[in-house]
């Protein structure tokens, strides 16, 4: 399969059977579903598809995983297909390693962002590493689904943004979906891709409705490039996940202020779809990047860096980052302090437009 | 406390007993170090279909993998190879262990598996790649039944029994057997893999070379007990046997794939052994190994002990031999042949399988280096006009 190369879903096979499905020759349908109903629904067509596509994880079967993402298909596809995993990841990941030599499409689930740590060894020692080290012999379909990022006032190790880990890993692709559309279909993009991919959950946005078509089939966005969710031709703005939602705000907020800010939802970390963030760049000539993660060394440092050396010669101001301190994620109490938000965002925007901002204050040169 | 396979010896773990590790105590032995044959009621019936003339093989395969060993450790002197592993006085753990397995079972090792290796069938060339430096792994998995060696220690582990329980899942009785060492034993994936393979009953057998030195570490720091006691606390019976006795190697491993055959889950096999060389090329064990150990394990020999036994049957003639002998030199032959023969690696091929779909960033950098390459034949490199490529 070459989800990566052709963003295309395999269209629903013979093999499903579910009273859910839709018959493939039904046309398009579009229902409103949570983000988390989407990746449900996602997954359920992923397992109907493929039988050789297996969750694994901790308390994804009768109880549906602590997120209630995968709902009910234990029952429905049975224990063997969906499979309660003792408390490891290190033996989830390298189980599933194991599973896809011998064949199989395996689909972790790592129940909150701070506890994939104990399977970083699997992932990025040999997820990543195997299909190279065989020299393409053995491939690695293995999908690692992560929940991740805060705004839930959760206790330590549930509200983490460890993505820049895993971009940094050669081998490994990244995504993260924003929306339940993209939940929809790159759930089943990445299930689908012969390289492993970490497939990032923004948890704050679970509970977020939208229509989805269920049907895009060939004609969904490829799962490794970004998409333009709003044009405007002063700034750009490029976040992922959670924070796609926070752009679109900041985007409407500028706009009352004559302000007409380039929306990007990145939805690709590795690799990063370049090409449409310098066309958008080239035409704003200011930047802006967002995410949830510190800052040292993460997306944005690698995005403001690439583009600069891309743009450098369209850029009318320094990328400005906006994005989670260099410190631990904080207690729930000081969470709204850590977090990027409207008003941080917007204050970037303003430091990009050369406007006053907090770093200049009121005697700014515009 | 003790194993609990129908109709196998099982041993006791005594609290009140200093285990002395490093002692061939509480071992299952089929043949004694000068060359006996020793009765054991539970292991007996597993090896008696081994004729002399088989016995006369395992002999030919421990000689010329130790040949093999020899051979290499001689490329790593002689600067064609970066480094290599020996396996020197675990020939019988190897052997024995490995030529009981079917084509369709599959093997997860750690580095030092090179005699298994030989058994799977890996070309002389594919076993050479590594160590010469072109590539980060020598052979296609799937053509032989064995994974490329796991280097992080103890990960292979895991690996098998995920591969078993997707062995299990396709209806088939494949098994999966995982080699590691005795220091892998401390290992956290060593541990979730046991958890796992018993979870789930996994076709998967655990074979431990308890070769007694993780590097300088004596196998003393990783465990105060037997390895093998600690299968049975994850619910998986464990033997723990002469690993430098090949029939006694022989007959748990083949107890252990009966038991994962017939659905019976992990099986734990300690082979108590000795890596009689050093961890790699690299290393000088003269720096922690205590005087006069080696010289007892010398005496241990699992070559010599066989050939005690074959000569004792009226087996060891001088065709016999020369048969071996000539095999040997063969291989070692075939081995520097193929060795030499490994051409170095294109530089642009650094790219090749990162992923196994096209990758937009790793595309660019590829592209751009090309460029860079090509620079120096259009007279960048020699001062001339042209500008540099990053």
């Amino acid at each position: 399969m070459t989800a990566f190369s052709t963003g295309t879903v395999p269209a629903a096979g013979s093999m499903a059977t579910g009273s859910h499905e839709a018959p493939a020759s039904v046309p398009a349908a579009t229902r409103t579903m949570s983000l988390a109903g989407a990746l449900n629904d996602g997954l359920r067509r992923s397992l109907a598809r493929d039988d050789k596509v297996l969750l694994l994880g901790e308390d994804i079967g009768k109880l549906g995983g602590v997120f209630r993402i995968t709902d009910k298909l234990q029952e429905e596809f049975g224990p063997r297909r969906v499979i309660d995993a003792p408390l490891a990841e290190a033996g989830i990941i390298g189980t599933a390693v194991g599973l896809a030599i011998r064949g199989y499409r395996p689909v972790c689930e790592i129940q909150f962002d701070g506890f994939i740590y104990p399977g970083f060894d699997q992932i990025v020692a040999q997820v990543a590493k195997l299909h190279y080290r065989t020299r393409g012999a053995v491939t690695m379909p293995i999908t690692i689904r992560v929940p991740f990022g805060g705004g839930i006032g959760a206790v330590e190790h549930h509200s983490e943004s460890p993505e820049a880990y895993f971009a940094h890993t050669a081998g490994l692709r990244v995504v993260s979906c924003s929306n339940p559309q993209d939940a929809h279909t790159m759930i089943q993009q990445a299930i689908a891709s012969d390289d492993p991919v970490l497939f990032f959950e923004p948890k704050r946005r679970y509970w977020q409705k939208g229509e989805v078509n269920t049907e895009l089939g060939a004609d969904a966005l490829p799962i490794g490039e970004a998409r333009v969710l709003q044009p405007g031709s002063d700034v750009t703005l490029v976040a992922y996940g959670p924070l796609v939602r926070t752009a679109l705000d900041v985007a409407a907020a500028a706009a009352d202020d004559g302000v007409a800010i380039e929306v990007i939802d990145l939805r690709s970390l590795a690799p990063v779809d370049f090409t449409t963030v310098e066309s958008s760049v080239r035409k704003t000539g200011r930047l802006v990047i967002t995410h949830e993660a510190a800052q040292s060394g993460g997306m944005g440092a690698e995005i403001a860096a690439s583009i600069t050396e891309r743009c450098f010669d369209w850029l009318e101001a320094a990328p400005a980052r906006v994005t989670g301190f260099d410190t631990p994620y904080p207690p729930a109490a000081l969470e709204e302090a850590f977090l990027p938000d409207l008003d941080r965002i917007l204050d970037a925007v303003d430091r990009v437009l050369g406007r006053r901002n907090s770093l200049t204050g009121w005697e700014a040169r515009a | 406390m003790s194993t609990t396979h129908e109709g196998t010896r099982t041993h006791e773990a005594h609290d009140d007993i200093p285990v002395h590790l490093s002692q061939l105590e509480d071992v299952v032995q089929l043949i004694s170090p000068t060359g006996e044959r020793l009765s054991s009621p539970g292991f007996d019936p597993w090896v008696d279909d081994v004729s002399t003339e088989q016995l006369a093989d395992l002999y030919e395969d421990m000689v010329v993998v130790r040949r093999i060993d020899t051979e290499a450790t001689a490329l790593q002197r002689q600067g064609e190879l970066g480094l290599w592993p020996p396996l020197h006085g675990q020939e019988a753990a190897q052997i024995g262990s490995a030529r009981t397995l079917r084509p369709d079972d599959f093997v997860f090792s750690s580095y030092r598996e090179n005699g298994v290796a030989y058994c799977r069938g890996v070309t002389f060339t594919d076993l050479m790649r590594v160590w010469r430096g072109t590539a980060a792994a020598g052979w296609n998995p799937y053509e032989v039944g064995m994974a490329t060696p796991a280097v992080i220690i103890g990960a292979q582990t895991l690996h098998a029994t995920g591969y078993a329980l997707g062995a299990s899942f396709d209806g088939t009785d494949s098994v999966a057997l995982a080699y590691f060492g005795d220091g892998a034993t401390s290992q956290g994936d060593v541990n979730e893999a046991m958890v796992f393979a018993a979870s789930f009953q996994a076709p998967v057998v655990f074979f431990c070379s308890n070769n007694q030195w993780a590097i300088s570490e004596p196998v003393g720091l990783q465990s105060k007990r037997h390895l093998s006691d600690r299968a049975p606390g994850f619910g998986i019976p464990s033997m723990r046997v002469d690993g430098n006795d090949v029939l006694a190697v022989m007959a748990a491993t083949r107890i252990a794939l009966d038991r994962a055959r017939s659905g019976g889950g992990p099986t734990f096999i300690e082979a108590v052994t000795y890596r009689m060389g050093p961890h790699t090329t690299s290393d000088d064990p003269t720096r922690y190994r205590p005087t006069g150990e080696l010289d007892e394990w010398r005496a241990k020999d699992p070559i010599s002990r066989v050939a005690a036994l074959l000569e004792s049957r009226g087996a060891m003639s001088d065709e016999l031999r020369s048969r071996v002998e000539g095999k040997a030199d063969a291989v070692a032959r075939d081995l520097r042949a193929g060795c030499l023969s490994i051409p170095q690696p294109d530089p642009m091929s650094v790219f090749d399988d990162v992923y196994a779909e096209p990758h937009s960033g790793l595309e660019r950098q590829k592209g751009q280096y090309a460029a860079y390459l090509a620079s120096f034949e259009n007279g960048h490199g020699d001062g001339a006009e042209g500008g540099g490529a990053s």
